[in-house]
């Protein structure tokens, strides 16, 4: 099989068969393009892992993309980004047309009722996973609270600022102060 | 301008969603509020709907309101604006810039977008549980809620001490549904 018909079904199995979004996905890829085909090998996989929580976007597709330029260059990364997307957007269309008529009956709201609480649970649960994770610096956890301030103060008064500014903020503070270590740092040495 | 609002949106939310889905849900919430695609109730169920459904969350999302607002096309634009970002910046960094996340500015950047970014996300869980609680146009506390609330979290945390990887978010949506179906179909 050319690889670039491989990279684009392989990719659409990965985004056929993986539930509970990127992390899920990881191992997945993992199996698949390290131990099955050899694609990558395991330094290469934890190098895109950290690229992959390092860079924005689905987590899914930066693995997809830098395998597929990996083994097919600019055709492979188109193909296998799209292959990894196309599932999951076949699925949710055909979703999105009866949805709402759906929601009309009864006993599936109240199935919704329940399920959008799980929903909060599980956002929650994610943050709590990310901080056991971080590395817990005084200058992280000040951005953390404050942030944490900042966005429930903006849903409770529905304030129209959006989270981006906050975390643009949030990205040029941290830059101040390694600028005003690095400046100390320069002094002591001088 | 429907389809050029979904492709603005979307592409604010593929360039700063850090650190995987949950992180994308405030960015998502943010752009399908302030155009008022969907309310949070709406935007709870999608979330549940794409945790249940294969592929990256961020993508279910992003088509599902592409859809809902602009049809086939507008589903096609929002998926791919979502993705795009994400997509470029990973071949920028293989073509161009293999050192450029070794970079000490790129690092500071990071130190201080990651710990925001958790600090957005918990904000909006803990707000949506609130949320969840309070019934608006009644101005009063929803006490079922908030007992199926406790409850759930008691299982749902609880269950890792007992089983070592725990309920599987998919196992929490579906036991919520059934004890949604159960308190709110017998009162």
């Amino acid at each position: 099989m050319p690889i670039l018909m491989e990279l684009f079904l392989t990719f659409a199995k990965i985004g056929l068969f993986t539930f509970g979004g990127g992390y899920a996905m990881l191992s997945i890829i993992e199996n698949i393009c390290v131990e099955q085909k050899n694609w990558i090998t395991h330094d290469e996989m934890m190098n895109i892992t950290v690229i992959a929580e390092s860079t924005p976007g689905p987590i899914a597709i930066n693995c997809a993309t830098y395998v597929g330029y990996k083994k097919g260059k600019l055709p492979g990364a188109i193909l296998a980004t799209l292959g990894v997307a196309l599932p999951s957007f076949v699925i949710i269309f055909a979703i999105s047309m009866f949805l709402e008529g759906f929601l009309e009956i009864t006993w599936i709201a109240h199935a919704f009722q329940g399920i959008k609480i799980a929903v909060g649970i599980l956002i929650l649960d994610a943050a709590i996973k990310m901080i056991k994770k971080m590395k817990k610096k005084p200058l992280q956890i000040g951005i953390l609270l404050a942030s944490f301030a900042v966005i429930m103060l903006i849903n409770v008064l529905k304030l129209h600022v959006s989270s981006i500014l906050v975390m643009l903020t949030a990205a040029l503070v941290s830059v101040a102060f390694f600028l005003a270590e690095k400046g100390r740092r320069k002094e002591g040495q001088a | 301008m429907i389809y050029l609002d979904l492709l603005i949106g979307f592409l604010e939310v593929g360039l700063f969603s850090f650190g995987g889905a949950y992180a994308a849900i405030p960015l998502i919430r943010d752009v399908v509020l302030a155009h008022g695609w969907l309310d949070d109730e709406m935007l709870s169920y999608m979330i549940a709907v794409s945790e249940s459904t294969p592929g990256p969350i961020m993508v279910n999302l992003a088509t599902y309101v592409g859809s809902n607002k602009g049809g086939f096309l507008g589903a096609v634009i929002a998926t791919t604006a979502v993705m795009l970002p994400a997509f470029l910046i990973i071949l920028f960094i293989m073509i161009l810039a293999k050192s450029l996340l070794k970079n000490p500015y790129v690092q500071a950047t990071l130190r201080g977008l990651k710990p925001c970014v958790i600090g957005v996300i918990l904000a909006t869980g803990i707000y949506m549980i609130l949320g969840n609680c309070y019934v608006k146009a009644e101005s009063r506390v929803d006490i079922t809620a908030i007992l199926i609330t406790c409850g759930l979290a008691v299982i749902y945390f609880g269950s890792r001490k007992v089983v070592k990887k725990g309920l599987s978010p998919i196992g929490l949506i579906c036991l919520a549904a059934i004890v949604g179906v159960a308190v709110y179909g017998i009162r």
